[in-house]
């Protein structure tokens, strides 16, 4: 092989990757050089839109030699759908239903996070404890089903078909739990400004503890099949390692950042609903990346980070079960709300991340500026320092390890 | 080529010896005398040719059908249900049929010529392979001495197959998957070769027909595996090689569809689609009757045992049981190889080479040493 010349080097980089075979080149000392081979420049390789990896429709344009990955750039907004402009065009609950579409997969967190910042802006208004308790359980059934499709897809990507299947049956579970309550499967509406819509079914709890006890088991099938995996640790220790420091300078959360060894949790750390008495009391802690098979935050640790979360959600759920008590569900909302001047920036411990909104009033029905701070969106930055240097399978499992949902990148 | 490849090597214990079932059939049928040899021949190899197609669509159909099941009964799922009635056991013909009638789709820019070809070069070379296997002790369409030679042989051509396939699509992740399906299967043919040699040192011969009867120990006990106490770890390291010769899972990086979309399948579709899936299923079980052959005693088993001390040998009774025995044996082999699929995640391409070369490797060779030294200290100590 012929390496290029210093002439030809400008050129090369608007070329096709591979060049002609019998070229003949001039080179600048006269002599004349012969590439009778194909030349090994770097292939640019579209991965997406339509790609299985990529959870939906996002791009990422790789540069690679061989399998060798030595350039990722992701590119955003093919699922773009204008969410923060609806917001400020239409009224405060119609925008409700929005928000379940940004991260479809947690839906029941995304109406908490904004209804909690309509909330903050206007302080006369009451929410009864019972509804804060519904809200709490469906919050973190919620992150459960979310993040046993992280864990399923995860698998999927790495290659194990068999755990989807597994992940999906207990999601169906928590699904016909919500369906029970609110008539929905995937984009619920349930949590309102003010509470919840609709006071739980009979026997709803008890089926709720039920499926609690029966997740227990499961769960540790799941760890012991798939993240206990010799190939599976094989895959993803050592790789795609976010160091603590990279993780807040790339202001990332959620997983993504505990599983860097950094503790910080919402829900403990700046509570809302009643996750500081929840907290106190014991019901859950918050799981920590341990680098035990490679590195500390390798996606390895991400993985197992989401997974034990899962387990920590149980303890909050039971905690809610017991505090719970006969009650109203929803404060004196009026039919059509209006909402004091001022603003609010309001963010919770979503799946991913803390989801955020920052609302703005001037007092009408609808309000001046809405803005979402989405997870996901701000955790995929970091693919492009993570991916130069892995071999394309590893590609795979940083984007699957990031777990992101494009919905909420693009909104 | 069928049928034509004269006997040379001899074993007392096979009945029937210098004939095969095309032979036989040519003088069992009452023909003219006029009729020219050449035709005969033809007729004879065109009746063998429509036998192997025949068995290995039966096997293809079954075993997309049981990967279904198998799956699906892992997965908490029913798999087929409907087509054909009983749990759904048409369900493969009917996706056969789809996909004969589905376009037929070149993508542009696409070197024409090595599109077309690929597929058939890659179910030509299967059907090859499989043309040496012996299908009983007297119904065989070559006495081949050669015969794990001519399988290794003829069935490693399927990857140029491949290679054309990803190289001509116009695609570049059909290309990364051409280009790993030739890194891989080059390690793997390595590894599955010299563990092969195990039993074949611990038998003495190369012919599957020859191999099987020198198995006919006591009740199933005289299976290599049992007589050559290496023959076991030589068979796990034939195995994870015969799995990535197959481009199955864990191994299957070639297509692996969450990285490659479908590797060196993507720009495929309808019935070309449909050879390379053949190939695949074909391919499985190539492999599992190589390994049922060489280290589970081929035709024998306890059954074979007890009839032939009934003086049943030579009887259509026996070769029919033979026949199932061998089936029976290389589709447990096909349930591994989908019990292992639904179960291990993918490994990489750096950790697919290194196990190849560095491990399996050394490892097989190892083995042939310590069997040759165990059968020299059988046959010359002990002796």
């Amino acid at each position: 092989m012929t390496s290029p010349t210093e002439t030809s080097a400008t050129e090369d980089e608007h070329k096709p990757s591979i060049r002609p075979a019998d070229e003949v080149r001039i080179l600048a000392s006269g002599e004349r050089e012969f590439f009778m081979d194909v030349a090994t420049s770097d292939l640019e390789i579209n991965m997406g839109p339509q790609h299985p990896a990529t959870h939906g429709v996002m791009r990422v344009l790789l540069r690679t030699d061989g399998e060798l990955v030595t350039g990722a750039q992701p590119h955003l907004g093919y699922l773009h759908r204008c969410a923060e402009k609806i917001g400020e065009s239409v009224e405060w609950l119609q925008y409700l239903p929005y928000t379940d579409r940004y991260d479809y997969l947690s839906a029941m967190n995304n109406n908490l996070s904004y209804s909690l910042a309509v909330e903050a802006l206007m302080p006369e208004l009451e929410i009864p404890r019972r509804g804060t308790m519904i809200r709490m359980i469906c919050a973190e059934l919620n992150r459960i089903a979310s993040h046993l499709v992280a864990f399923g897809t995860y698998g999927l990507d790495i290659g194990a078909f068999t755990p989807f299947f597994y992940a999906f049956r207990e999601r169906e579970w928590i699904q016909a739990l919500f369906e029970k309550i609110c008539g929905a499967r995937l984009t619920y509406s349930y949590i309102r400004i003010g509470g919840v819509f609709n006071d739980t079914p009979p026997g709803w709890l008890r089926e709720v503890a039920d499926f609690c006890d029966v997740f227990e088991g499961k769960w540790q099938e799941y760890y012991d099949l798939l993240i206990e995996n010799h190939i599976f640790v094989q895959r993803t220790a050592n790789v795609g390692v976010i160091t603590a420091e990279m993780a807040y300078d790339f202001g990332l959360t959620g997983p993504m950042l505990r599983g860097s060894g950094v503790d910080f949790d919402l829900r403990r750390d700046m509570p809302y609903l009643e996750y500081g008495q929840a907290h106190d009391a014991g019901a859950f802690g918050v799981p920590l990346g341990t680098g035990e098979k490679g590195t500390l935050g390798d996606c390895w640790d991400r993985t197992q980070v989401r997974m034990k979360e899962m387990i920590e959600c149980l303890g909050i759920v039971r905690w809610c079960l017991e505090q719970i008590e006969p009650g109203p569900i929803i404060g004196n909302v009026p039919r059509v709300i209006k909402v004091p001047p001022g603003e609010a920036y309001v963010g919770i411990e979503n799946p991913r991340g803390e989801l955020g909104h920052y609302l703005h009033s001037d007092g009408g029905k609808i309000a001046t500026r809405c803005r979402v701070r989405a997870p996901s969106f701000v955790n995929l930055a970091v693919l492009e320092d993570l991916m130069p240097g892995s071999l394309l399978a590893d590609a795979v499992a940083i984007i699957g390890a990031t777990d992101i949902v494009v919905g909420e990148t693009d909104r | 080529m069928l049928g034509l490849i004269q006997d040379t090597g001899t074993l007392a214990q096979t009945p029937n010896e210098g004939t095969n079932f095309l032979h036989g059939l040519l003088q069992w049928l009452p023909l003219p005398e006029w009729i020219p040899d050449w035709v005969l021949v033809l007729g004879a190899v065109g009746v063998g040719v429509g036998i192997l197609v025949g068995l290995v669509s039966v096997i293809t159909l079954w075993s997309v059908w049981m990967e279904r099941k198998v799956s699906g009964h892992m997965q908490c799922r029913n798999g087929p249900m409907y087509a054909g009635g009983w749990h759904g056991w048409a369900q493969t013909i009917a996706d056969g049929i789809k996909l004969f009638q589905k376009e037929d789709m070149i993508p542009l820019g696409a070197d024409r010529v090595l599109f077309v070809l690929s597929p058939a070069i890659v179910l030509a070379s299967i059907f090859g392979a499989l043309a040496a296997l012996p299908l009983s002790y007297d119904w065989y369409f070559a006495r081949m001495d050669l015969g794990i030679f001519t399988i290794l042989a003829i069935g490693s051509t399927t990857t140029i197959g491949v290679i054309m396939a990803g190289w001509a699509s116009n695609s570049k992740w059909s290309l990364y998957g051409a280009m790993r399906e030739a890194a891989q299967v080059v390690a793997y043919e390595i590894p599955l070769g010299i563990a092969l040699m195990v039993p074949l040192i611990a038998l003495g011969t190369f012919s599957l027909l020859d191999a099987s009867a020198l198995q006919s120990g006591f009740y199933g006990m005289g299976w290599a595996i049992f007589q050559n106490p290496l023959c076991l770890p030589a068979f796990i390291i034939f195995w994870i090689a015969a799995l990535a010769e197959t481009k199955r899972a864990p191994f299957d990086l070639p297509e692996a569809e969450s990285e490659l979309v479908a590797g060196f399948l993507t720009e495929f579709s309808g019935i070309r689609w449909s050879f390379f899936f053949m190939e695949e299923y074909a391919a499985m079980f190539l492999m599992s009757v190589v390994g049922a052959v060489f280290f589970f005693g081929g035709f024998e088993s306890p059954v074979t045992y007890a009839l032939r001390s009934l003086g049943m040998e030579g009887t259509i009774v026996f070769s029919l049981v033979c026949f199932t025995t061998l089936v029976l044996k290389a589709f447990i082999g096909v349930f591994l190889m989908m019990w292992l699929r639904w179960t291990l995640p993918r490994v990489r391409i750096d950790q697919v080479m290194t196990m190849g070369y560095k491990y399996l490797t050394p490892l097989a060779l190892v083995c042939v040493l310590c069997a040759a030294i165990w059968e020299a200290f059988l046959h010359l100590v002990l002796n």
